[in-house]
């Protein structure tokens, strides 16, 4: 529709400009749709947003074209008519409409300019009324008076594109191709961001790229490692490239403030929230999603805040972030939590699926299984208890209930889902009899088991309070901390074991731990106990298979554990909610510091993830199994550095030493030849017996009688 | 090694300073009376009275037998170690930071704070032989830096005068003319308040302390920058082991800062690097507050080698 509204208008431009459309080929002249028509270069410095408005002093006026043609005596008839539409929309100047008249036949023209007093105002108009049927005969269309301009840089001649030859792009993932199998993260401290490799072999990281006001308020990772994502107040940026890292791709979002990849880095999420003119008013939310390839604009979401802050079971004003919520696998659904509805689009075509949202009354929080378009929602009691609360799950894009719980005196509910998707729990907040105070249990669905089976647990003492509950990344088993803030207890349980293959049974439990946090290795079996704030960072590294402790530590004040993507190694950080201590430490998954960097004002750490493995489980299985074949060679590569490191630390010493020695015997000499001087400072006492570099035994009468005085 | 504990001081210390046979330890602090103590036991041997404000800074002549101390009070006073009486007070218009005798102890450099309109100055006064003749006229006044000088100390055979303070420089002055004759780089240098310089025992180099959480090691006569210790914290106090190749420094953040009751937040321990290799190789905990002064025994070998105090503020 919107292409053809405009080929007619620039027909009718064309004609009354006197240029003959068919000289120019119409094919050869590719206009975005909804676009304005300045092309914008690629490398230009400065996004061009801004620019719009004060490009011309003519943005507020509108060109009204298709208008009957009619003789002087109905001038003012129809100038009422228009009018009559146009100030519906805003308001015109002063002698801010004017229809010209042909000199020869004192008729109209056809088309009128009607000036507003705002651009905005013109953008309206132009917007609601191209295409108004005035009658039959006359359907308006309205352009702004400064597309003109570039409808005339149309050039007359077609020119053939230029041709340009294939260049194969940088390979982005070169990082996944180290020698050392080494691991990037990025750091941001003070005003600097810098990308390391983490060369624990070498006991110390090694720059790849740093950079100074590399982004104004964060960076950020893509889900599969393959950009670094930086904020600025233009709109966001990614970066990469086979060495080093170059700008791939700018996306124009003034005052972004969040973004959010889609998991399998596709599109990016942007989002900002103005002031609204009116003080009353919420604040307006943009919300961009671009294609990071291509840096397009697939969609764009405007609104009030209200509209985005539904939801989200804290019920606190603002918006959650992210606010679209990625699903199904390969970037197919996004979905945003509403009011009495959840918004499931797909990427295909960036629409709602079946054009309709999920109409689910009272609906509080849901998410997405990792892996299948499963939906999991919580809605809350209703009625005073009249209708229970429940947890659904949903099918995408059928929006099937694939199983239901209804739960009874629930206060609230949390939904944690396994990496794989094969679990859900539901930690379950319920009110006691006297509705004074709540206890806690878990519902556990088996999802890819027939008719998904439910199971409810319940901790040994169920009035525990629950700390934190985290799933062993593709595993089986879960962590919980519960129990009261001084010394809560810890306790792993499976969802199966050899001898229960389809129910939850406890592994242990660890009495009176110094942790609130759980921080599972992502391959799984190691686990980091780690008390942050109040606990002023104790660590404890966890073997979950053979249920024992492998290390305990601390890194003083600690505000951050992040696990390597591999699981090889943890980095710690202090980063500056606190003053002191900023930087971070890398220690070995069992919990051997490895080195430690310490940065003011420190305020990122962030591994590079990686993208997941290809080989299948059957491959790693077996790799897993002749280990012992595939690790010689490191284990020996590992030797050598370790070597190489010992000879280059003692022949640094030695040379350090040298030096030293140097120029104590300069110093030395120095001191000799004054000493004449010096001894004549001091009215010819001999100054050799004066402080020296040998300790020698010194014996000074007078001290010595102070001493005997103590003595006595 | 057992550390020895010297109560008496009811504020903040400020300084410390053995005497060159080390058997005595004079400390001053922001209460108003150097003290005199035996260093081998801690005990208290006499005070100093007579000064009207917080006491920054001593030295002890060579002999032991003279102690120039200077205050916020805006004097410096000469006194007789054992005796304790004032023998001479130098007035100035703003409060003496920091003093030190040269070699011979003929001459005393003074640095007195900025006040009012006043700027920030190193004052040389001659040391008369009889506290008869002593006459508060300074030799050579020297001024520039910007902000306090927290230390001024004489370089070798007294032919230079080695400066720093706020302005985080450290400058070398001729003390003939007057005339300033080396700064350190800025880039190199310190970022921060230089708190605190140690000499070394025979003058060939010193150590600086600054808030820029490192500690500097430098050559006396040319100002070449030899070694940097870098730390946690904000260097309050350093010294270098007279006898082994180790530095220590001492330091926490202001009493201001001090958030949190976690003794260790606080950073108060000592630490020690190794002075040629600039590693850190051990600490001493138990102090409840920022270290503002450390000394030496010149001869440690007889018992242990550190004397800590503390600043319970």
């Amino acid at each position: 529709m919107g292409d053809v509204l405009i080929m007619n208008e620039i027909d009718a431009t064309a004609n009354r400009l006197g240029i003959d459309l068919l000289q120019v080929d119409l094919d050869s002249i590719q206009l975005p749709p909804g676009e304005d028509f300045g092309i914008i270069s690629d490398d230009e410095d400065v996004y061009e947003d801004d620019d719009q408005e004060v490009e011309s002093g003519f943005g507020n006026i509108i060109v009204v074209d298709n208008l009957p043609v009619v003789p002087k005596e109905k001038f003012e008839k129809l100038e009422g008519v228009i009018r009559k539409i146009y100030s519906q929309i805003g308001v015109i100047k002063e002698d801010g409409l004017w229809m010209p008249v042909d000199p020869e036949t004192q008729k109209s023209l056809g088309y009128c300019f009607i000036e507003y007093n705002t651009p905005q105002e013109a953008e309206l108009a132009k917007e609601k009324t191209n295409g108004y049927k005035l009658d039959r005969a006359h359907i308006f269309a309205v352009n702004m008076f400064d597309d003109f301009n570039k409808f005339m840089k149309v050039p007359d001649e077609w020119a053939p594109p230029e041709h340009k030859p294939y260049t194969p792009g940088e390979n982005l993932q070169k990082w996944l191709t180290d020698e050392k199998a080494r691991d990037q993260f990025v750091i941001r401290s003070g005003t600097d961001t810098e990308v390391l490799w983490n060369d624990a072999r070498h006991l110390k990281p090694e720059p790849v790229y740093k950079r100074s006001y590399w982004t104004e308020s964060f960076v950020q990772w893509s889900p599969l490692g393959t950009y670094l994502a930086t904020v600025h107040r233009q709109g966001a940026a990614v970066w990469g490239g086979a060495n080093t890292f170059n700008r791939l791709m700018r996306y124009a979002h003034p005052q972004v403030k969040l973004i959010d990849f889609s998991p399998g880095e596709k599109y990016l999420v942007t989002y900002s929230s103005h002031e609204p003119s009116n003080p009353r008013d919420a604040n307006r939310v943009v919300i961009n999603i671009f294609d990071v390839r291509t840096g397009k604009v697939m969609r764009d979401f405007k609104g009030s805040a209200d509209e985005f802050a539904v939801g989200g079971t804290g019920g606190v004003a603002g918006v959650s972030w992210p606010v679209f919520r990625w699903g199904g696998g390969k970037d197919k659904y996004f979905a945003k939590l509403g009011k009495n509805m959840i918004s499931v689009y797909e990427t295909e075509s960036f629409t709602l699926i079946d054009k309709k949202s999920l109409k689910v009354e009272n609906v509080m929080d849901f998410s997405w299984s990792p892996t299948d378009p499963i939906i999991s929602l919580f809605v809350p009691e209703l009625g005073g208890g009249n209708q229970p609360a429940r947890v659904s799950l949903v099918q995408i894009p059928s929006k099937e209930e694939l199983r239901q719980k209804n739960l009874f005196s629930v206060s609230d509910c949390k939904m944690y889902w396994q990496s794989s998707g094969d679990y859900l729990a539901v930690k379950v907040d319920r009110y006691t009899k006297t509705k004074k105070s709540t206890y806690t249990g878990f519902e556990l669905f088996r999802i890819k088991e027939r008719d998904i089976p439910i199971e409810v647990l319940e901790l040994d003492n169920k009035n525990d309070k629950i700390i934190a509950f985290a799933w062993e990344p593709k595993g089986h088993r879960f962590a919980v901390i519960h129990g009261d803030s001084p010394r809560p207890d810890i306790s792993f349980y499976s969802m199966r074991t050899a001898q229960h293959a389809g129910r939850v049974s406890k592994l242990t439990t660890l009495k009176g731990k110094q942790a609130n946090a759980l921080f599972w290795s992502p391959s799984g079996r190691f686990i980091v106990l780690a008390g942050l704030k109040g606990f002023n960072g104790q660590l404890e590294f966890y073997n979950v298979d053979e249920l024992e402790t492998m290390a305990t530590a601390e890194h003083f004040m600690a505000t951050d554990v992040e696990w390597d993507p591999t699981g090889r190694y943890v980095a710690t950080a202090v980063t500056s909610v606190h003053e002191m201590e900023n930087g971070f430490n890398i220690w070995s998954f069992n919990g051997k510091l490895l080195y430690r960097t310490l940065k003011d004002h420190f305020f990122q750490f962030l591994w590079r993830p990686r993208p997941p493995s290809f080989l299948t489980p059957e491959k790693e299985e077996e790799i897993a199994k002749n280990l012992k074949k595939y690790s010689k060679k490191y284990e020996a590569e590992d030797q050598d550095v370790s070597m190489q490191l010992s000879e280059q630390e003692r022949e640094k010493r030695r040379s350090l030493k040298n030096e030293w020695e140097k120029k104590i015997s300069e110093w030395k000499r120095l001191h000799e030849e004054e000493k004449m001087e010096r001894q004549m400072l001091r009215d010819g006492e001999a100054s050799d017996e004066e402080e020296e570099y040998e300790a020698k035994e010194v014996e000074v009468e007078e001290v010595l009688d102070v001493t005997e005085e103590v003595e006595e | 090694m057992r550390p020895i504990l010297m109560k008496g001081h009811e504020r903040p210390l400020t300084y410390l300073k053995y005497n060159k046979d080390g058997d005595l330890l004079f400390s001053c602090a922001k209460d108003h009376t150097p003290t005199v103590w035996f260093a081998d036991n801690g005990e208290r041997l006499g005070t100093y009275r007579g000064h009207n404000g917080a006491v920054w800074c001593c030295d002890v002549s060579r002999d032991s037998m003279t102690l120039i101390t200077g205050s916020a009070d805006q004097t410096a006073k000469l006194w007789n170690v054992e005796t304790g009486a004032q023998l001479f007070t130098f007035n100035f218009d703003s409060p003496a930071r920091s003093v030190d005798f040269a070699v011979g102890d003929k001459l005393a450099v003074i640095t007195t704070d900025p006040f009012m309109e006043l700027n920030s100055a190193i004052h040389v006064k001659r040391i008369a032989g009889d506290p008869a003749d002593q006459s508060g006229e300074s030799v050579l006044i020297l001024k520039g830096p910007q902000g306090r000088i927290n230390r001024a100390v004489w370089g070798p055979l007294n032919r230079t005068i080695i400066s720093a303070g706020e302005d985080a420089i450290v400058r070398i002055w001729d003390t003939e003319t007057g005339k300033l004759l080396k700064e350190s780089d800025k880039e190199t240098g310190h970022k921060k308040t230089i708190t605190s310089l140690a000499k070394a025992a025979d003058g060939s180099h010193f150590l600086t302390g600054s808030l820029d959480k490192s500690a500097k090691l430098w050559d006396a006569r040319t100002l070449e920058l030899i070694k940097t210790y870098v730390t946690e914290r904000p260097v309050n106090a350093v010294t270098m082991s007279p006898l082994l190749d180790h530095v220590v420094l001492g330091g926490g953040q202001d009493a201001s800062a001090v958030t949190t009751t976690d003794h260790r937040a606080g950073k108060f321990e000592a630490k020690f690097f190794d002075k040629i290799l600039q590693e850190e190789i051990g600490g001493v905990k138990g102090h409840f507050g920022p270290i503002n002064a450390l000394a030496f025994n010149p001869d440690g070998k007889r018992y242990g080698f550190l004397l800590l105090q503390i600043n319970v503020s």
